[in-house]
């Protein structure tokens, strides 16, 4: 291995790790504010993906059932709850409608408009919006559906919960779109030459992407009131919920957030690599190695780690083409040492 | 175990596939029968994994993996026999397990299963890649078991091993739980604190359990590999270790009966859906998977306990530890002669970052003596306390046990040196019955006294030889309720005992463990007069016989009439030692409790 070959599998490295490290920081997130374990954010890399390569050759997403489908369900489930709850069935008149509003009239607005463009040459951006459009929401109603009932039942729990949630979501990947992989077009197709090493425009896109998303979160944790909720939330539900954060609400956004950055990925990734249905999980985990290797509570580590692992993959398919799965996963069990070896935590009851 | 369902399903599944010709099995049945065995031997792991120590693994699938690729490696390259295959895959298997295990063990619970999974996909790309395993092609032409001479070459014939095994699983889990081992074992989910002041090494005991459940795997794999006669990598991949743990927690992850039911449903179930789903959506694919991921996710919101509870109905109660009439009783260790000094603080203290929570405090504790530790809220009491029982380290000063120096060990060191212990917070297991609580506090003892290896004992318990000392620790464990007077909650479920009456059960598992000395942290809060009054009775009548007593108390009526010593601390400091009545008259301490005269 020369010193070009090295770069271009640091450049490939780098920048899937990039990738790796939006998907590490939502894990953090998600699992800081919920304690959800979130197996199933690699489906909303392949869903996002997915739903944009076919917009791109004019097909109608069938994502767009998906999304009133989960709609309906989930009025449903909250209509129930306002009528069986004494109190609120008192508000039904005026909480019905805004349910209907969000959860029906929404997603069948979404899949009108879909509807009306798929099969025009859109331009990338408006594509991009509407997988955005179609996908970001599922995030959401999925944690009403699955996790909020079970909002305090133990990591344990939930994390089995995850687990059949991605069971469902990547069968579901399965029938809406079919065995085959799709790649999209790339943002660029420029390339840049730095000294001796060729540059491409789509890693500059990947990278500037992931540096704007992981400041953009920065300031917003940092500044933002509702940043700073989420924050609370994370420390110590209970005390958040006594200062008046609903801790329903933060759940909420974070799977929303966690479902934005799922699907940016998917969209950055899928013009280096095709994407296949069940695709997204495999990349999420990676996402997760990351997110292990800073303990699921540091977001700059797990951003780190997922760059490391973006790189290990990228060498190790050049040394060992065939081993590149085991070896990054394997990793996990040297960091696992060390983080054993390295806490003091002394296991409290939990349950 | 020994009740008439049991014999009733062995007769069924003896007889089912030698039916004569109008109602035979069809060969159909019998394939989907032996499919439902094996995946009943993985799941009934699962339950002692997930549903009785709240640990959870997705690698299981990987596990079976290597039991079914080390004797299909064996056998067909070596020509080995399939027994040595059996025996080199659980040993491979354990030893994965062992490393596994040790290292994720003393992280928190989620780290395990997030290991799991990995260690599940790293395993199967390496069996899909590995040339010498026939990469993603596998391995063909495996041999047949023989067994007493005979092949074992149909799926009739493997019916019965297979069957035979998932009967000796689930008698040998029933046996491990039913003992001293399966004591600690189900105190790991929820009661790990007060486990390790018992004496067990929870860290270790998980790893058992953890490698336990790998290794009923791994004989699944065996068994799995001669009934197939070929192995490929995909019957081992996440998507089937997760299916594993849908079994488990379909069936009812904490009945181990629930495993074989949750294995046959999913199993029948998955081959219902195969046929039909395709058909519905006009394409291949594993479309089963929708169903199942929902209906996980619908029971765990609905009915957390699967579905075994609903049959269970109509099986008698599940039998409870019942305490021998009779039994030799266990080993005592040898006692200080009264007025021996038992416990010295030497200067210990602790800071927690700026603030010194325990600071250079002394004091002494001699046999035959019931010293009380007081002050106001946030003196450092309980601190002190915790200090002494291992459960933090001191960060200067020294605290010593007949002669021996104790500030450096863990909770599960002190207590086998003779310090038993309550907690200011209960620390029961409610789901057990008095009987088996107490039990657990004399988890270290054997006949001679002191066990030489505490933590082991588990091949015994499975295999039943450990019967006479499980008698034996019955029957103390009853000697103490009788002794604190609980005698006829016996058989009651710990949480459904009063508070004062679970505080009592706390100094009789601690009694238990044959203490030299008592740490009791507030034992009369939430206690009536009466109780109150019983209590005192009852620490009075162990002093009589020869026990050294420490208490941490609030209320003063209680600790003048009973002490006969008193240590006062206010902000962390002793201010006050000696006789309770001096105590009483002392300014300092008058000043602490009322306030002083400006």
């Amino acid at each position: 291995m020369d010193l070009s070959i090295a770069a271009i599998l640091a450049q490939d490295g780098i920048t899937t790790g990039a990738i790796y490290a939006l998907l590490a920081l939502a894990l953090v997130l998600v699992f800081s504010v919920t304690r959800v374990i979130f197996i199933p954010q690699g489906e909303f890399v392949s869903y996002g993906a997915l739903t944009l390569a076919a917009l791109q050759t004019q097909k109608f997403p069938l994502t767009s059932w998906m999304l009133v489908a989960m709609g309906v369900c989930t009025f449903v489930v909250e209509t129930a709850g306002v009528l069986r709850h004494s109190e609120r069935r008192k508000l039904a008149g005026r909480l019905v409608p805004t349910l209907a509003g969000k959860y029906l009239v929404f997603p069948i607005a979404a899949f009108f408009v879909v509807r009306a463009l798929a099969p025009m040459n859109l331009p990338m951006l408006v594509q991009i919006a509407l997988t955005m459009l179609l996908v970001v929401p599922m995030g959401p109603m999925l944690y009403r559906l699955a996790y909020q009932p079970l909002a305090e039942a133990s990591t344990l729990l939930l994390l089995i919960v995850s687990v059949g949630v991605h069971f469902a979501l990547t069968g579901l990947g399965l029938v809406m779109f079919g065995a085959e992989g799709s790649r999209t077009q790339a943002f660029s197709d420029a390339n840049f030459n730095i000294g001796s090493v060729m540059v491409s425009g789509q890693s500059l896109w990947v990278l500037g992407v992931s540096v704007v998303m992981i400041l953009a979160l920065y300031f917003y944790f940092d500044r933002s009131l509702s940043g700073k909720a989420l924050r609370a939330t994370a420390v110590n539900r209970l005390g958040a919920r006594l200062v008046g954060i609903g801790t329903v609400q933060a759940g909420r956004l974070a799977f929303t957030l966690a479902a934005v950055l799922g699907v940016l990925c998917g969209i950055l990734i899928a013009p280096i690599t095709t994407i296949y249905y069940e695709s997204g999980f495999l990349i999420g985990l990676k996402g997760f190695v990351g997110a292990i290797i800073g303990g699921l509570v540091s977001y700059p580590v797990a951003a780190l780690g997922a760059i490391l692992v973006g790189l290990l993959e990228s060498y190790s398919s050049f040394w060992a083409s065939a081993y590149k799965e085991v070896i990054v996963f394997t990793l996990i069990l040297p960091v696992l040492l060390w983080l054993s070896l390295t806490s003091k935590h002394v296991e409290e009851d939990e349950e | 175990m020994k009740n008439k369902y049991f014999l009733i399903f062995l007769v069924v599944l003896a007889v089912l596939p030698v039916l004569p010709a109008p109602v035979r099995l069809p060969e159909y049945w019998v394939t989907l029968l032996n499919y439902i065995g094996l995946y009943s031997i993985v799941a009934i792991g699962l339950v002692l994994l997930t549903g009785v120590a709240g640990m959870t693994s997705f690698g299981q699938a990987a596990f079976v993996g290597l039991g079914a690729y080390a004797t299909a490696y064996l056998t067909t390259a070596y020509g080995a026999s399939p027994w040595l295959g059996l025996i080199v895959g659980v040993i491979i298997t354990a030893a994965a397990a062992l490393v596994i295990g040790a290292i994720t063990m003393r992280l928190s619970g989620h780290f395990l299963p997030l290991g799991t999974i990995a260690w599940g996909l790293a395993l199967y790309y390496l069996f899909g890649n590995l040339e010498f395993l026939g990469k993603y092609d596998g391995l063909n032409d495996i041999p047949t078991i023989s067994l007493f001479g005979k092949e074992l070459a149909s799926g009739r014939q493997m019916y019965y091993l297979i069957w035979i095994v998932v009967v000796l699983a689930v008698v040998s889990v029933k046996n491990l739980l039913d003992s001293r081992p399966g004591r600690a074992i189900r105190a790991l989910k929820g009661g790990g604190v007060m486990a390790e002041a018992m004496g067990v090494n929870t860290a270790w005991m998980k790893v058992v359990v953890f490698v336990y459940a790998a290794v009923l795997a791994a004989i699944s794999g065996w068994l799995y590999a001669h009934l197939q006669r070929a192995v490929n990598p995909t019957p081992f991949n996440l998507n089937h270790g997760i299916e594993y743990l849908f079994m488990a927690v379909v069936g009812g992850v904490s009945h181990v009966w629930g495993a074989v039911l949750g294995a046959a449903i999913l199993t029948v179930l998955k081959d219902y859906l195969q046929n039909i789903l395709p058909m519905l959506l006009g394409a291949n694919g594993n479309f089963e998977t929708i169903v199942f991921g929902v209906l996980l996710v619908l029971l765990l919101q609905y009915a957390r306990d699967g579905v075994w509870p609903f049959f269970g109905k109509i099986f008698p109660a599940r039998r409870v530890a019942k305490a021998p009439e009779q039994a030799d009783p266990l080993g005592h260790r040898a006692k200080p002669a009264v007025g021996e000094v038992v416990l010295t603080l030497d200067k210990a203290r602790k800071e927690f970052g700026g603030l010194v929570a325990v600071n250079d405090v002394s004091f002494q504790v001699k046999a035959g003596e019931i010293v009380g530790l007081i002050g106001p809220n946030g003196a450092g009491k309980s601190t002190t306390f915790n200090l002494v029982t291992g459960v933090l380290q001191a960060t200067r000063g020294e605290i010593s046990f007949l002669g021996e120096r104790i500030d450096r060990l863990p909770s599960r060191e002190i207590v086998k040196r003779g310090i038993g212990r309550t907690f200011q917070h209960v620390r029961l297991m409610p789901q057990m019955s008095v009987l088996e609580n107490v039990a657990i506090g004399a988890y270290l003892r054997d006949k001679n006294g002191l066990r030489r290896r505490p933590q082991g004992g588990v091949w015994s318990s499975v295999l039943r030889l450990d019967r006479q000392e499980e008698a034996m620790l019955l029957y103390e464990a009853k000697r103490q309720i009788e002794r604190v007077g609980l005698g006829a909650h016996m058989y009651d479920e710990a949480g459904s005992l009063a508070l004062g009456q679970q505080r009592i059960l706390e100094i009789a598992r601690a009694l238990a463990c044959d203490p030299t000395l008592l740490l009791l942290d507030e034992p009369a809060a939430g206690l009536r007069y009466k109780e109150k009054q019983a209590l005192a009775d009852l620490l009075k009548k162990l002093k009589d016989e020869g026990m050294s007593v420490l208490l941490v108390e609030h209320d003063m009526d209680f600790v003048m009439n009973l002490t006969d010593h008193l240590v006062v601390m206010e902000f962390g400091t002793k201010i006050a030692e000696g006789l309770p009545e001096d105590v009483q008259k002392n300014p300092a301490v008058l000043e602490a409790y009322l306030g002083g005269v400006e």
